[in-house]
């Protein structure tokens, strides 16, 4: 296999990983605009990949299978909503209380919906249809960049869900709004602004998002399920956000390094090269290297003040009538 | 009528032990909520897990022993947390301790077989602290966010400890895992299955009381925890204090998993990312930081685990107990604001304002 072949590959592999990855973090960006820090990504996303699996595999429907997966994905964001908007409660343990009952639900879900033939188990089980790949004609042959064009439909709608958020969150007025219940709620609230209204609304749509990402997993690619088939990407999304300082154009970037990196283990054994590390550092080298590009960062962020500046109500509860 | 949420002059003691007892209540119906929409039966299955955790003397058994690494993990994540340090690393810091232990019991054959048990728990317990002290070094150094770091540290040592018992440290018959550790040095069984490293969770409960609530550190600890300025201003090292309260929470956890597999699985093989780590925060967090508390939730916890261990082979789905655990926070995160919020009408609120 020459070099371009190679290239082609790994980009198509990291398109295809990082597209789960991107809706995620796009929807975290959301949700931590509006001041919410919703640590249930992982859980979220795993709930979302389990409701999408099992809706398609009873139904054959992969668009309604979708619309489950984000509709499963906004409930479970909502008890996070209620749990940090009105009930003020600790936004971390709050998130890490979702993860483990989204993670804890999905692979009881995944043991109940399956078939009596599988002993009720959904592992192992194929679908009938796939979010495959579509190939543009002509553009889909380019070397190397014609692996952008030949994506699933999935991908395809990120090329614009991306652009728009940016848009949205940084030129229309709405976005303002929302920005400045991140950044300043009570401020926000004098000009009237419904604080709480806006961060249920931009959780929910948050996990609807990750919802989305978690089907992406299990609806394309080769679509199955698996208990915590997630494989703590939730908590890489988290991570992406920092990297991306809160700007969804720079969340491409962050995805598409880190689908790269996840990618390149399988292209490299793929092309048949003998691998000098031992398979489980290659593993686990996402988050290591997630680990140390945020120490990096974090360290930067100290030194260049401004830079990577987090929303500054975020993680906080806001109730108006707090002195 | 509209209601409000008032903040209380003082935290309401009432809602303080109530809000707990009525969460736990509160989870266990929504759980047979989720149990009829999957079309189990609720009666059915919370019997056959109580039967499981509860229903012989053996079973009892399995459930203490159970209990003794989730309450180190609990303690361990609450030193942690008191510090508004949120370690979720305890898991990769219990793991950190079962390669010490593994390591001192396969490789330093030098040593009278008596001396492992207690040389390989050091090491255990040295491995747990400094793998928890890195991010508490990062945090206090440099701010780097601690959630995600001591969670990324959990995968790069899932991912090692699998590249020790597949590859390294493989023993040479089986697929997996390491040699068995010499069976002198194993931690002695109490009764039955029950073995000594209860007496090691007890003491650490009343130690670490001691430590957390009739110290100074442990004041300091709390201070910099409950407000960060003003320890400051009286003086507190924070950065100290958050490197010190990590290497302890990480020591903790790192016995645990020492303990667990000195007394337990006697070897690092697969199933050693447990869980206990997480549920470690689930414990820490119902029983509000308060290590003789955390021994009841403990206890609860690792009933819930060996209960659903017993539905797997009643046909009835095991991952029920993982449900429970995770449901069990959502009632009691919201119900906590009462403890220190009270609910009043609008109405009564409008007099009160001038």
């Amino acid at each position: 296999m020459n070099a371009i072949d190679f290239s082609t590959r790994l980009l198509a592999a990291t398109l295809a990983m990082g597209t789960s990855l991107t809706y995620a973090t796009l929807g975290e960006v959301y949700t931590e605009k509006s001041g919410v820090l919703n640590l249930g990504m992982e859980g979220t996303m795993l709930l979302g990949a389990l409701a999408g699996f099992a809706t398609a595999f009873k139904t054959g429907n992969l668009l309604f299978a979708l619309i489950m997966a984000m509709g499963v994905g906004g409930a479970l964001s909502l008890i996070h909503a209620f749990l940090c908007v009105t009930m003020r409660a600790n936004q971390v343990v709050s998130g890490l209380a979702i993860t483990m009952f989204g993670s804890g639900l999905a692979n009881f879900l995944g043991q109940r919906l399956g078939p009596a033939s599988n002993r009720y188990n959904l592992t192992g089980m194929n679908l009938s249809s796939k979010f495959s790949n579509i190939a543009i004609p002509y553009l889909a042959d380019i070397p190397i960049v014609g692996a952008l064009f030949d994506v699933s439909i999935l991908t395809y709608g990120l090329y614009l869900l991306v652009p728009f958020a940016w848009f949205f969150l940084y030129k229309t007025r709405h976005g303002m709004v929302i920005r400045a219940v991140g950044e300043n709620p009570r401020t926000a609230a004098a000009m009237g602004i419904s604080v709480s209204r806006v961060r249920y609304l931009y959780t929910l749509i948050g996990g609807m998002f990750a919802g989305l990402g978690g089907a992406c997993l299990s609806l394309s690619f080769i679509p199955s399920w698996n208990d915590g088939m997630t494989g703590g990407k939730g908590w890489i999304v988290i991570a992406l956000v920092i990297f991306s300082a809160w700007n969804p154009a720079r969340v491409v970037i962050g995805t598409l390094v880190f689908g790269g990196i996840t990618s390149l283990q399988f292209s490299i054994q793929a092309a048949g090269f003998k691998l000098m590390v031992p398979a489980q550092f290659l593993g686990f080298s996402p988050y290591l290297i997630t680990l140390l590009v945020l120490t990096a960062m974090t360290i930067i962020a100290k030194k260049r003040k401004g830079a990577f500046a987090s929303p500054a109500a975020l993680a906080t509860a806001f109730a108006i009538d707090d002195k | 009528m509209r209601t409000h949420l008032q903040k209380r002059d003082n935290r309401s003691m009432r809602m303080t032990i109530l809000v707990p007892i009525i969460s736990l209540l509160v989870s266990f119906l929504l759980g047979a909520l989720v149990l009829l929409l999957s079309k189990a039966n609720p009666l059915v299955t919370y019997q056959a897990m109580l039967k499981g955790a509860f229903g012989s003397q053996t079973k009892i058994q399995y459930t203490i022993a159970k209990a003794v690494p989730l309450l180190l993990c609990g303690l361990a994540v609450g030193v942690a947390f008191r510090l508004k340090f949120w370690n979720i690393g305890a898991e990769g810091q219990y793991i950190a301790g079962v390669i010490g232990i593994t390591w001192v019991m396969q490789f330093w054959t030098f040593l009278p077989v008596w001396l492992l048990l207690p040389i390989g728990m050091v090491v255990g317990v040295a491995c747990g602290a400094l793998w928890a002290a890195i991010p508490g070094f990062l945090k206090a150094q440099w701010s780097v966010d601690e959630t995600l770091t001591t969670l990324m540290m959990n995968y790069i040592i899932i991912g090692y400890a699998e590249y020790l018992y597949i590859n390294a440290w493989k023993a040479p018959r089986g697929n997996m895992g390491t040699i068995l550790y010499p069976e002198a040095a194993w931690l002695p069984r109490i009764w039955g299955r029950v073995h000594a490293g209860v007496y090691f969770a007890l003491a650490l409960v009343v130690v670490l009381y001691f430590i957390l609530y009739k110290t100074r550190w442990g004041f300091e600890l709390n201070m910099i925890g409950k407000n960060r300025r003003a320890a400051q201003c009286q003086g507190v090292c924070i950065k100290r204090n958050i490197v010190l309260g990590m290497l302890l929470s990480g020591a903790i956890a790192g016995l645990a998993g020492a303990i667990d597999s000195a007394a337990v699985t006697h070897q690092l093989t697969k199933g050693v990312n447990s869980g206990y780590g997480f549920t470690g925060i689930i414990i820490a967090w119902m029983s509000a930081l308060n290590p003789f508390v955390s021994i009841l939730v403990a206890l609860i916890m690792a009933a819930l685990e060996t209960g659903s261990d017993a539905l797997q082979i009643m046909k009835l789905p095991s991952a029920m107990g993982e449900v429970m655990q995770g449901l069990i926070l959502i009632p009691l995160l919201a119900g906590s604001v009462f403890i220190d919020y009270r609910l009043v009408s609008r109405a009564s609120h409008t007099e009160a304002t001038p």
